[in-house]
């Protein structure tokens, strides 16, 4: 089976965000990177299904240069190959523009499967995967929890909200996005790191000028929704003040 | 005109579909509903009538009656198609991150989503500015869309009231139509909705809740917590990373993927405060946030703060509380 993971580089957790001096974006260049959560996970299942049932994973990531990092994060865990759209214009592209720079890099590989996380933990827009699907003529399923494959088909778990589950079936080939959680995930060894540096990373440029179809135009700190006593002093004045504020101000405790 | 695309699962209407309605009214263009689903919708019109809006149409069909992605694009698209509305606007339902982007694709139209505000744009030209988190809450953007109508729009769940959407002073006139265009096949077969092993805990009834995210670093460290919750008589819950682990259950989840609390008393003990996350809590009483990072977006929600090292000043917390 062949299966394709579109991965995200996106800004690591604990990085603090700073804006540009236009304010309309981050700075870029100050930021620290790392392989998007959900696609991490959308990853270890594609490694899974291929030690199940055999095949190919190939991992492809539409960005700048700097995403090439993520993508030999990647073949270290155990991705065969990988392939890059490499764009500057892709750095703060939306999920229109990135599907459609993958769709166009991807469709000639026919795959069988193609994953990816349900969302990205920068924009967060959650369109990349099922636009991808469409521009390719796939099924899609989101928010997937667990991937069985039956043949020509698939079964899988979507997450529905509250607790709630629903299982789908669909053709192959078909694209799924996999949610935070469905297993647990795998770190490259000094092994995988070796292999990696004799795989195969294709860059390719998208063929038109990328065309975005969100603008960002102004971006900013969140404006507070309540105001916050932020309770100063070392850790057992704090904690005492906090009590009396739980009890005689806002009676709760 | 402005599209409200309604949700309804096993005859009821989704909240959500409300909150979307106070959303648009505001904007001042007259409003069309359309409730996708298999007849007979009557029911769900007359309640969709009470709105304030121009007119509710009932989209009835056989296969539209468990959600697929394919059934319900080929049979919305022909309608929107024909109505020609300058905005789609949807709730942000799991159900709407299936679907809306792929009819903005089919359609090859914007779509912004998880939007929790909208303001005037600066020019007439550029239409209205979306707001909405990015970078996990940490920063919020304004966002407006590019290239022809409609353009698509999902609204936060939470971020506006139901309770607030305008009603008539007489019902909305309504309409049933039967599926238009070709109706393509559909390719998933969708199987009934269902609910893991019942949940064990009930935390909708807690009147307090201790929840633990990614800053516990480890399960040793869930004791800790857990002695907090004991000495404030309280819950203990988590963040999705946390069950994810498997450090405690997931019936233990707070957020979108979990239970939705409003207890008096909601302590986040080292949990950032990721939008998936404050949905499900940020209708409690009162909020403490314990984080050391002093940005953290659990803080915009948050009653009263401590910024520190949470392994120092929960148990200091707990000692507090005992003396």
């Amino acid at each position: 089976m062949k299966i394709a993971v579109c991965i995200k580089q996106v800004p690591t957790r604990d990085w603090q965000p700073r804006i540009d001096d236009r304010g309309a974006w981050i700075r870029d260049a100050d930021a620290t990177y790392e392989m998007n959560e959900p696609d991490a996970y959308a990853l270890e299942e594609a490694l899974r299904l291929k030690e199940a049932h055999g095949g190919e994973v190939v991992v492809c990531s539409a960005g700048p240069a700097r995403v090439a990092q993520v993508l030999r994060e990647a073949l270290a865990r155990g991705a065969d190959r990988a392939i890059h759209v490499q764009h500057d214009d892709l750095t703060r592209a939306d999920g229109f523009a990135l599907a459609g720079v993958l769709a166009e890099a991807m469709a000639a590989e026919r795959f069988d499967l193609i994953l990816t996380g349900l969302q990205s933990d920068d924009q967060g827009l959650a369109q990349t995967g099922v636009i991808l699907a469409e521009r390719l003529g796939l099924p899609h399923a989101t928010i997937v929890m667990d991937v069985q494959i039956e043949k020509s088909s698939l079964r899988v778990k979507r997450e529905l909200e509250g607790g709630w589950f629903q299982w789908v079936t669909l053709p192959l080939p078909a694209l799924l996005t996999i949610q935070s959680g469905i297993n647990q995930l795998r770190y490259a060894t000094l092994k995988g790191i070796m292999a990696a540096k004799k795989k195969e990373i294709r860059t390719t440029s998208p063929s038109a000028a990328v065309s975005a179809r969100l603008k960002v135009v102004k971006l900013y700190a969140p404006e507070k929704v309540k105001r916050t006593e932020i309770i100063p002093g070392p850790p057992a004045d704090a904690a005492r003040t906090l009590v009396q504020r739980l009890r005689d101000t806002a009676r709760v405790v | 005109m402005i599209l409200v695309i309604a949700e309804a699962r096993d005859g009821r209407l989704n909240r959500a579909t409300w909150e979307t309605l106070a959303a648009v009214q505001p904007l001042g263009d007259p409003i069309t509903i359309v409730l996708p689903g298999a007849a007979p919708l009557a029911a769900l019109g007359q309640e969709l009538a009470e709105a304030a809006v121009a007119e509710v149409v009932l989209l009835e069909s056989p296969a539209l009656e468990l959600y697929t992605p394919d059934g319900y694009t080929a049979a919305l698209t022909p309608i929107i198609e024909e109505l020609s509305p300058s905005l789609v606007a949807l709730p942000h339902t799991y159900q709407t991150r299936d679907l809306a982007p792929k009819i903005a694709a089919r359609m090859d139209r914007a779509l912004v989503t998880d939007v929790t505000a909208v303001k005037p744009g600066a020019a007439a030209q550029e239409g209205p500015i979306f707001v909405r988190p990015m970078f996990q809450g940490k920063l919020t953007a304004d966002v407006v869309m590019q290239g022809p109508a409609p353009h698509f729009v999902t609204f936060q769940v939470g971020a506006f009231r139901a309770e607030q959407a305008a009603r008539g002073a007489s019902p909305a006139p309504s309409r049933v139509i039967g599926p238009t265009g070709e109706r393509g096949a559909i390719r998933q077969q969708p199987e009934a909705p269902f609910r893991e092993a019942k949940q064990a805990v009930d935390l909708t009834q807690a009147e307090r809740i201790v929840a633990v995210g990614r800053g516990i670093k480890e399960q040793a460290h869930i004791a800790m917590a857990q002695q907090l919750a004991d000495a404030l008589g309280a819950e203990i819950a988590a963040s999705r990373p946390i069950c994810d682990a498997g450090w405690l259950p997931m019936d233990r989840q707070v957020g979108s993927s979990g239970q939705t609390v409003s207890p008096k008393l909601y302590v986040a003990l080292g949990i950032s405060g990721a939008i998936q996350h404050l949905v499900g809590m940020k209708g409690s009483q009162v909020v403490v946030a314990i984080n050391k990072d002093p940005d953290a977006p659990i803080f915009e929600v948050a009653d009263f703060g401590i910024v520190g090292d949470l392994f120092d000043i929960v148990p200091a917390l707990t000692n507090a509380l005992k003396s």
